[in-house]
């Protein structure tokens, strides 16, 4: 939605194991108003405004029992209306068949298909929408390929929360030119609207013993694309910080320049809305059992501004010491301000906050249960 | 036939006791998705099996078949079982 970089209102929209929350605030994001819980009780995975309309919301849920489901608001949360059809496998009559345990990632497709909608799925699935989000039907070949059901391996092979397709990316110049990426299962590419994919795996690197090509050991964990140059993607990945440079297909491992006592594993990438050349990430200790906590106790964001040369450790008004959460794939993201707000939202329920571009952080709710999900987004 | 609804479905039903019909149970959840759009999914899954923690008593018999055979004064009982935390 086109705005001033400089004024209108920011919506943070915080999904959680226990429910969603929507934090508004204005321009300067200082103070920040909180609407919710919505779906209290509810497992919400990701909750998304369409950039489209500036209006529609859809959120991911399931309850610990009950099947998974997303919701559509047109009011900003104030009724929610349940999709009349949620993503679904196709069924098959010889058991084989796979069962969505949830929806995990919700991305509006290109800006000339106005209802369109894609889901991610756990176990790995993509689908969907043509309705705005009512009604959701498996898409592309990728569900039922048998070369694709053997990369995805089984729940076994997957992460704690179920293997996961996510990073549903859309070029802005070409509605049919798609990437997405599994956990596991490696990232992949099509440009004929899900007719044909390509494993686009050059470079990445995979746990040591593995061959890195087989798509079934990659394990991208969040991939984002610039949006003033739509040639360039960040990922970070188990296996470090990438950057990939179209037309090429050899990814780089722009991670190696971290600190080495921190290193270059971690789960979300969020990306400057109009520099190319800056990225930020959120490090965790991915050491001998993998604790996926902040190195040391310490958490910090770092940020590049010359495409992952160099890297500065960004961790004013951060906790010092003894902060031992986790920042999952979905939970890091920034608005389009200038200054860029950057978000991020943790497995301890805590939201951080800066209006800045990293330079200083402020802690704008805490005691929320562990967080999934945030989604920034500016209005009027 | 009555059936008994579990407080997470309330939000479908909008009571725990609903009238529902069918000659089978596959077929009364059937009937209650009509009534409820969007019931069903939430305890059948897309490969027709019950999911995990939904249960079943007809008569307060438990019942893992969605051909199982209803009678006209069958009492029916969907049950979610908690756990977790």
């Amino acid at each position: 939605m086109a705005h001033d970089k400089t004024s209108g209102s920011v919506i943070l929209l915080v999904a959680t194991r226990k429910g969603a929350w929507l934090f508004h605030s204005d321009a300067r994001r200082r103070d920040w108003r909180v609407d919710g819980p919505h779906f209290l009780g509810h497992i919400i995975h990701h909750m998304v405004l369409d950039p489209r309309d500036g209006q529609t919301l859809l959120a991911a849920t399931r309850t610990g029992h009950l099947g998974p489901t997303v919701y559509r608001s047109t009011d900003m949360g104030r009724t929610w209306k349940e999709a009349r059809q949620p993503p679904a496998f196709a069924p098959q009559a010889n058991g084989t068949g796979r069962t969505v345990d949830h929806t995990f990632w919700l991305t509006p497709a290109h800006g000339d298909e106005p209802d369109v909608w894609y889901a991610g799925t756990s176990p790995q699935g993509l689908f969907r929408s043509q309705d705005g989000g009512v009604s959701w039907s498996p898409f592309s070949i990728i569900n039922d390929d048998p070369h694709f059901r053997a990369w995805m391996g089984t729940a076994q092979d997957g992460t704690p929360d179920g293997p996961m397709l996510h990073s549903i990316i859309v070029d802005p110049r070409d509605p049919t030119h798609l990437y997405i990426a599994m956990s596991g299962g490696g990232v992949h590419e099509t440009r004929d609207g899900g007719q044909s994919f390509t494993p686009l795996l050059g470079g990445l690197e995979v746990v040591e013993g593995f061959n890195p090509g087989d798509p079934s050991f990659h394990d991208p964990h969040c991939i984002r694309l610039c949006p003033t140059n739509p040639d360039r993607l960040y990922q970070q990945n188990h296996c470090g910080i990438y950057r990939l440079d179209r037309p090429g297909d050899q990814w780089q491992r722009v991670g190696r320049a971290m600190p080495e006592a921190v290193g270059d594993i971690g789960f979300p990438v969020v990306l400057h809305p109009r520099d190319a050349d800056r990225c930020w990430v959120f490090p965790m200790d991915g050491t001998e059992v993998w604790p996926r906590t902040a190195p040391g106790g310490q958490p910090a964001v770092y940020g590049t501004r010359d495409a992952g040369e160099h890297w500065q450790r960004l961790d004013q008004g951060l906790p010092a010491g003894q902060a031992w959460w986790t920042v999952k794939r979905q939970a890091m993201n920034n608005d389009s301000l200038d200054p860029v707000g950057l978000y991020f939202g943790t497995t301890s329920g805590e939201l951080w906050a800066s209006s800045d571009e990293g330079a200083q952080w402020a802690c704008i709710a805490r005691h929320l249960p562990e967080i999934y999900a945030v989604e920034a987004a500016v209005r009027g | 036939m009555e059936v008994l609804i579990p407080t997470p479905l309330h939000a479908y039903t909008g009571s725990a006791r609903v009238q529902a019909r069918g000659a089978s149970l596959g077929a009364l959840l059937a009937d209650l998705d009509r009534q409820y759009p969007g019931i069903r999914f939430r305890i059948i899954d897309e490969q027709g099996r019950m999911r995990p923690h939904m249960r079943f008593f007809i008569n307060q018999v438990a019942v893992f078949d969605l051909d199982q055979a209803l009678g006209e004064t069958d009492e029916v009982v969907i049950v979610q079982a908690l756990s977790g935390g």
